[in-house]
């Protein structure tokens, strides 16, 4: 069984590689029929790790020893829940579920497509053949979950052999939480690859309008929060267990998904501009393409041990096979860029600094301000030993003190936004629309001064959280009044329906409500530290 | 360039700056050298008066509560250090003999390593040796 495992891991690569090149070479000749069969290659690829991924799962639900994997994270008293699970709870196992999901997401995007934008598609499905048979390479030779055990005589031969019982999985991951958290945070990492290969098909065949982005908005979103809700589970679980910094500790392994967020949030804003305006097309390109990258960092610094984390699994080989496909990446898609400057033209300029296409510029610059900062901090002990000699690192106060006011500002924009108009606002209309969550929001400030709080930043923490709030109910109310006008529905209705059929602005007002609730939750938490 | 571009950079220079500032602060209140037991001995007389994070493994046994106190050895590659820990956060579940352990804090007059914050991860139980069975 481990043997058809890793046999069909081989057969995925060859299948992918010959996905590669063949969509290159269809697209190159113009033949239809080689490009198709590049994509049925692909999905040929997933079906392969899909019946490797049962065999290995068969593996462990079996509690088969001989295996090095099983052997390593589950052993016979584990409820079959967990060893099924465990398929995650060691690096290699938990290679081939990255590799599974990345050909799941690869073969997805093929059906999707296959009627539509035949010119793109061959360099979408190179693309996403490029990121697969990487993944598959490092799997199968550097990572493989069927590997069997052996044992060393003191004659010097090598005989296989089975245990009489596993490791067992570590208890710190047998918790419910725990178990979900990969495989969510995997679907949040791995999604980035479709907007980027649809970017670097949209360069290479110069269609850069809003195309790329408008038919990879549903997977960025999905990405997004999938990434997302990883992160807050993180943060529950870290939170449960003591001793771990309480739900967020700026540990390397955590920054390192926080990372892709920061960018993928940008991303989110960015497009938005370029869909309604024409402008930021460079950027756009090159923010989705750093958010791929950070998504491949965030599983290099996991997986090679560069940096110490109370997260890391393993100190393995792999990490210089990831340097040198994120260089090749960086490179190709800067080269192509730079290429591609002319089509990547703004059709408009920025007119005013009270607009919104200046807010949202300015959400891009703090979240990128952000992002960096976060990199700096996590890599700074790589950095200087390399120039020190000595691993130096920074901790929570470091990041808190870029991070909090940071995330104030980002706060404030997400109250103002709204309020702004494309182009230019007046002042006047500023000044009408800031009145009305002004004041609840000085109310607050007031109440919550006069009992007492001093804390500067938690003061205006609560003060923003208000003013959002009312900026985001006066949206609804706005636009549900005027829907109850003009269709007569009564005013639940009307704003459910609202919120439908405009899904893409009143949906983003429920997220931003429900940042705001963050908000207020992690400021209130500030206060509550138990001490023994 | 128009004079909102101009505008934005401005405003965008001075934010960039002021956060960069606050960032330097945190950054000198909280860097740590990050080291292993054996390191530090070998570097003891340069680190008086600066923040330290060592690693290492908690000697099986050495865990002594003394009143409110809490006192440990660590150990690698050969070389031991004694702890202790004067922090007031709650202790990792996984604290205990045996286990890896980062230690952060600053050095005392005695050479008695002042620990505000303490990391543990779960080790013993996983390098536990096979039952060794032929096939």
């Amino acid at each position: 069984m481990s043997n058809f495992g890793a046999f069909c891991l081989l057969l995925a690569l060859c299948l992918s590689l010959y996905g590669l090149f063949a969509s290159l070479l269809g697209a190159i000749l113009k033949q239809h029929r080689i490009v198709r069969s590049a994509e049925r290659a692909a999905i040929a690829s997933c079906a392969g790790i899909l019946l490797s991924l049962a065999a290995l799962l068969y593996l462990l639900a079996t509690s088969d020893f001989s295996v090095a994997h099983v052997a390593q994270s589950t052993n016979r008293e584990l409820p079959v829940f967990y060893k099924l699970a465990a398929l995650w709870g060691a690096h290699d196992g938990s290679m081939l579920l990255w590799v599974f999901v990345t050909a799941v997401f690869s073969g997805i995007v093929v059906l999707q497509n296959r009627f539509r934008y035949r010119d793109m598609m061959p360099y979408v499905v190179a693309v996403l053949m490029f990121n697969l048979s990487f993944f598959l390479i490092l799997n199968l030779f550097l990572s493989n979950p069927f590997n069997e055990l052996v044992q060393v005589l003191p004659d010097g031969t090598m005989h296989k052999f089975s245990p009489q019982d596993g490791r067992g999985l570590n208890p710190l991951l047998q918790y419910w939480a725990m178990i979900i958290h990969p495989p969510i945070l995997y679907l949040g990492f791995i999604g980035f690859v479709v907007p980027f290969a649809f970017a670097i098909a949209a360069l290479i065949t110069r269609q850069l309008g809003d195309t790329w982005i408008r038919t990879t908005r549903r997977w960025t979103l999905i990405t997004w929060l999938f990434l997302g809700v990883g992160l807050i589970l993180g943060g529950k679980w870290a939170y449960v267990e003591l001793g771990w910094g309480g739900y967020w500790g700026w540990d390397p392994v955590e920054n390192s998904s926080l990372m892709p967020w920061l960018t993928g949030t940008a991303f989110l804003h960015s497009v938005i501009v370029q869909e309604r305006k024409g402008m930021l097309k460079v950027w756009n390109v090159l923010l989705v393409v750093i958010t791929y990258l950070l998504g491949i960092f965030g599983t290099f610094i996991t997986r090679s041990g560069i940096i110490n984390s109370v997260h890391a699994f393993a100190d393995s080989k792999l990490g210089v096979f990831f340097l040198y496909y994120m260089l090749l990446v960086l490179g190709g898609s800067l080269f192509l860029i730079i290429d591609r400057l002319p089509y990547l033209k703004s059709e408009r300029r920025l007119d005013s600094v009270l607009s919104r296409e200046s807010a949202f510029l300015f959400n891009n610059l703090l979240l990128l301000v952000a992002c960096f900062a976060v990199l700096w901090g996590t890599m700074f002990p790589v950095l200087s030993n390399w120039v020190e000699g000595t691993k130096i690192t920074v901790g929570p106060p470091f990041f808190n003190s870029v991070g909090i006011p940071i995330g104030l500002m980002l706060l404030f924009l997400t109250g103002v936004g709204p309020l702004f108009a494309w182009r230019k606002t007046s002042v006047e209309s500023l000044r009408r629309a800031f009145l009305w969550p002004m004041a609840p929001a000085l109310l607050v400030c007031i109440a919550l001064l006069v009992s007492g709080m001093r804390s500067f930043y938690s003061l205006v923490s609560f003060t923003l959280c208000m003013f959002v709030l009312v900026t985001i109910a006066q949206e609804f109310w706005k636009g549900t009044r005027v829907r109850v006008r003009n269709t007569g529905e009564n005013f639940a209705l009307a704003m459910v329906n609202l919120t439908l059929k405009n899904k893409r602005r009143y949906g983003g007002y429920v997220v931003h409500l429900s940042i705001v609730l963050m908000f207020v939750g992690l400021t209130g938490n500030a206060f509550n530290r138990q001490t023994s | 360039m128009s004079s909102a571009n101009w505008k934005f950079l401005l405003g965008g220079a001075v934010v960039v700056a002021a956060l960069s500032w606050l960032g330097f602060v945190g950054f000198q209140e909280s860097k740590s050298y990050y080291i292993t037991v054996d390191e530090f001995s070998a570097m003891k007389n340069d680190l008086q008066g600066k923040t330290l994070k060592i690693a290492g493994d908690v000697v099986e046994g050495s865990i002594e509560r003394s009143g409110p106190g809490l006192e440990f050895v660590i150990t690698h590659s050969g070389k031991n250090l004694k702890v202790r820990y004067v922090g007031r956060d709650v202790l990792p579940d996984t604290f205990k003999g045996g286990s890896k352990a980062v230690v952060e804090g600053t050095l005392s007059e005695d050479g008695v390593l002042l620990a505000r914050h303490i990391e543990a991860k779960c080790a013993s139980k996983y390098e536990a040796e096979y039952n060794k069975k032929t096939t």
